[in-house]
């Protein structure tokens, strides 16, 4: 272990910090978080808490209106689940139908504490699992809920009519996914996104039918509107026509997916972005863990810088795919110059790294593990490719299984490889890289899912709750279904069971002239810049810096520099951006330029973020903190906390503000995947 | 390999959904044959953005071929001329250097033009809130394995819930026909034993609903599966027509 002492002295941050963060006033009172897990031992805790909060009658119910923000696994499910509740919803989504949101490119799985199989899966493994996996900085209270609702949620889509895969006796099929060592991973081919957000879309249609629900597409939320400290309404753009439009509510709640296209190129589809979050954040709501990005390993590496989008190749490829480069550098450099191809390399001249560093999990090893480890061997010189690529190899599934075998499990995912590469990976070792796919980090809640402002409720991966430093595969989804049909319909009502008496909101008031008025200087001022770059030119910049400095390996000198190059992105916005077209029409580019604006103040948080953390956690790699063998160095005594980060002004500090983590039914270990 | 090509592009623009729209050409060049078609659109889009014109408004978001977002009628096919795939699926090299590419929004009444490519389908929300679904509320459900579904019936249902709702179907069909949309969605929970008390009510409303929004009848040409990005087989029209009859009968 490397000496945590010697390095403090050399590199601490912490006065550093003081030039980027207030990271005193955290000490005050009224910066205190209260993250609201109830008494009890763990297994109790959700139970109890049923047992005692408000709810609402049936009656009162038709009082309330609800705004829910975006239509994936959580806002599909929220909505729907309130909708059959009874509750008046508005739900809000940017795409042209509920059903294109991204979670319907989800392709491995969802995980669950059936145990099914009867390999000694239970709530508590899973539970445990996730905390572990999650590298010891996620919330053991919401993480044991999570588990618990887990079946639930399995039970619940297949009522939905979600044709899960089957073995032949008819019962339900599992595979295994990276950080278990049991099958727990529900799936439906490689599209189990597709098929849950299709089941909670059906659930939804349900309700608009009913008219519990209504549908708002292609509208897109600019801003919260807070009443006596209260969250009560949102401005939104209509995207088709241009207009400004105000609706109000008692409560609203964000389920508006990840910032993980802060990076420009990542999995991550086109119109993923972290606004949302940001108009919260400037509202008051915490923005927490936001260095916490997850970079997966297996995905179709970059071809070149006309490239949109990067592609995912599912997890489950790694439950039968063996992952390697070739031990020599002389075959990796001929390789590259296409000298000599990876059917060339005999097995013995092949690094299987993975299972060479990690031999109890091996390929199946958590997400930032393997990413981090794919970098290690490529910048030391043995990678394949353009060099920023290693093999995931079928050739011994193949030997094993047969080619039809393989064909039915991952058809369809070999298929769209060779669509997008060109190359047959029943023949050819698919080539993979890392890439951006999820952000852990996100909207602070408390254990009922609220953020720091009162009625402002933020669900899936817009919030931080659950994954810690880390996500396992097929818990996204399984988080966002949770949160939607099992969490937030009871934790809302403890809300509003007081709100009964409030009666329906007008937009008429001063607190929504004031947010449009606010949202329409934003977009004159960005209309009147008319420089000569479009928002694509500059996010790509942005993507770059974010990429190198704050990508897989972190340093202290990296995110400094990071801060610098961010504001220069930001100065170029500012200054050289051009919209075409105007503001009250559909304009694609203004809609574009938006949503930089915010990746703009997420990047540099994130920067801040990981600046803050002066150890590695999960995905959070500070290359200053190492083990010998080049593991993430926790410092459980320093860093046991979550970084919750208070907006005080586009150029002023942020205000550090410390959730403290308690594990009491865990003991809090180092994560080992060796043995 | 990857190179780079040139292509000419003519491209179908229209301000409005009851504007006057026409072709419009286009050339550009250095296009790598290892992008994507919607890459090479967005490149289009930048060479106008950085002429001061207005960029060519289409619909994508996932680009991985399975949010249905992305359409295109490309040189007389939706989703380009191959098959199997949708418009973000396809790459560039599928075409040569100096090639002319057509592309056109979707043709079809059910869908009316926003602008340039960007089409309104939000009729397919429509039908599926008519009663795409199975009801009952969260929290009623019993344990999953308490109702076994053998593997083929359950294959089947999942081919036909592999429908993206993109609507290629009815830009293929000269009847402008939602047929293999509907009875993807109606074959699914017919299959499945989850689906069978509301069965036949679904068949009649679904179907229903696709009348009132003015989709055209089947013209049994198969042109919908044939071009149908996700391979969605015909034989689910046949079992919406007898799953419809059924219903119909009973009544």
């Amino acid at each position: 272990m490397i000496d945590f002492a010697k390095i403090k002295d050399m590199i601490d941050s912490s006065p550093i910090m003081k030039d980027f963060a207030d990271i005193e006033s955290s000490k005050l009172p009224e910066y205190q978080v209260d993250s609201k897990i109830p008494e009890g031992p763990i297994a109790e805790k959700w139970t109890n808490y049923k047992a005692h909060q408000k709810l609402v009658n049936p009656a009162n119910k038709r009082l309330l209106d609800i705004i829910v923000v975006g239509t994936g696994l959580a806002g599909a499910s929220a909505a729907s689940t309130l909708g059959e509740l009874g509750f008046n919803v508005l739900n809000f989504c940017i795409q042209d139908s509920p059903r294109r949101a991204h979670s319907i490119a989800a392709q491995g799985g969802i995980n669950a504490a059936k145990n099914y199989q009867n390999d000694g899966d239970s709530i508590y493994r899973l539970f445990y699992d996730t905390v572990k996996g999650g590298d010891f900085r996620s919330r053991e209270a919401n993480v044991y809920r999570l588990a618990e609702v887990s079946n639930n949620i399995i039970d619940q889509c297949v009522a939905q009519g979600v044709p899960f895969a089957r073995e032949y006796g008819g019962l339900l099929a599992n595979r295994s996914f990276g950080g278990a060592q049991v099958s727990r991973t529900f799936y439906a081919k490689g599209q189990t996104g597709q098929q849950l957000l299709l089941g909670a879309y059906s659930s939804l249609n349900r309700q608009i039918q009913k008219g519990t629900v209504k549908s708002f597409v292609r509208r897109e939320m600019l801003d919260v509107v807070i009443i006596d400290g209260r969250a009560r309404g949102i401005i939104v753009r209509n995207l088709i026509t241009g207009e400004i439009e105000r609706y109000a509510a008692h409560a609203v709640v964000l389920a508006t997916g990840g910032y993980g296209r802060a990076f420009f190129l990542s999995t991550n589809a086109m119109g993923c972005n972290g606004s949302a979050a940001v108009q919260a954040f400037k509202k008051g709501a915490y923005l927490a863990n936001l260095a916490f990005t997850q970079i997966h390993p297996t995905c179709i590496p970059v071809h070149g810088e006309d490239q949109s989008k990067l592609t995912l190749m599912s997890e489950s490829l790694r439950n039968d795919g063996r992952i390697w480069v070739p031990k020599k550098k002389e075959d990796a450099e001929a390789i590259r110059a296409g000298k000599k191809r990876p059917t060339d390399i005999p097995d013995e001249d092949r690094d299987f790294y993975l299972e060479r560093r990690y031999p109890a999990f091996g390929n199946l090893c958590p997400r930032d593990i393997a990413s981090r480890a794919a970098k290690e061997r490529c910048d030391a010189g043995y990678g394949v490719g353009t060099g920023n690529a290693v093999y995931l190899d079928f050739k011994y599934a193949i030997q094993r299984l047969g080619e039809d075998e393989v064909r039915d499990r991952y058809g369809n995912l070999f298929d769209m490889y060779q669509m997008i590469s060109d190359d047959n990976p029943y023949e050819t070792p698919m080539m993979i890289f890392p890439a951006s796919h999820y952000t852990m980090g996100g909207i602070w809640v408390d254990y009922e899912l609220q953020t720091s402002i009162k009625g402002l409720f933020a669900i899936g991966e817009c919030n931080f709750s659950d994954h810690g430093a880390n996500r396992l595969g097929a818990s996204a989804l399984m988080q966002g279904l949770a949160d939607g049909y099992f969490v937030l319909p009871y934790t809302m009502q403890n809300y509003l069971s007081d709100q009964i008496k409030v009666p329906h909101f007008s937009t008429d008031a001063p607190e929504f002239d004031e947010a449009e008025k606010n949202v329409r200087e934003r977009i004159a001022k960005l209309m009147a810049i008319k420089g000569t770059k479009s928002p694509d030119e500059i996010h790509k910049r942005l993507g770059h810096v974010m990429w190198d400095l704050v990508g897989m390996g972190r340093t202290l000198q990296s995110l400094v520099k990071a801060t610098e190059e961010i504001e220069k992105v930001r100065q170029e916005f500012y200054s050289d951006l051009r919209i075409v077209g105007s503001a009250d029409d559909l304009n694609t580019e203004l809609e574009k330029a938006l949503r930089l604006e915010d990746f703009l103040v997420i990047a540099k948080m994130m920067a801040i973020d990981a600046l803050n953390r002066n150890e590695s956690c999960g995905a959070h790699f500070r290359e200053e903190y190492q083990t010998a063998d080049g593991e993430a160095a926790r410092r459980d005594d320093e860093y046991m906390y979550v970084s919750c980060w208070k907006y005080t002004g586009d150029n002023e500090k942020p205000i550090l503000i410390k959730e403290p983590l308690k594990y009491e039914a865990i003991k809090v270990q180092t994560r080992n995947y060796k043995s | 390999m990857e190179t780079t090509i040139s292509v000419n592009l003519k491209i179908w623009r229209q301000r409005g959904p009851k504007e006057k729209g026409q072709f419009v050409n286009y050339h550009l060049d250095n296009v790598s044959t290892g992008s994507s078609f919607l890459e090479m659109l967005d490149m289009l889009n930048q060479q106008l953005v950085e002429q001061g014109e207005e960029p060519v408004v289409f619909d994508s978001d996932c680009r991985e071929g399975i949010c249905g977002m992305c359409s295109l009628y490309i040189n007389g096919h939706p989703h380009g001329p191959v098959q199997g795939i949708t418009t973000c699926q396809l790459h560039m090299r599928k075409f040569h250097d100096g090639e002319t590419i057509t592309i056109e929004p979707w043709r079809s009444a059910g869908f009316p033009v926003i602008r340039d490519l960007m089409v309104d389908r939000n009729a397919f929300d429509k039908i599926q809130q008519a009663g795409g679904y199975v009801s009952f509320n969260c929290g009623g459900a019993p344990d999953a394995n308490s109702t076994p579904i053998s593997k083929e019936v359950a294959d089947v249902a999942m081919d036909s819930a592999t429908c993206i709702g993109c609507g290629a179907c009815v830009a293929a069909c000269k009847n402008g026909s939602a047929m293999l949309f509907v009875s993807a969605k109606v074959s699914q929970f017919a299959l499945l034993p989850q689906g069978q008390v509301e069965r036949k009510r679904r068949a009649r409303a679904m179907v229903a609903k696709m009348d009132e929004l003015g989709f055209g009848n089947c013209t049994n040409t198969g042109a919908c599966a044939a071009e149908c990005p996700k391979s969605i087989p015909l034989s689910n029209i046949a079992r919406l027509n007898r799953e419809f009859i059924n219903a119909k009968c009973s009544e």
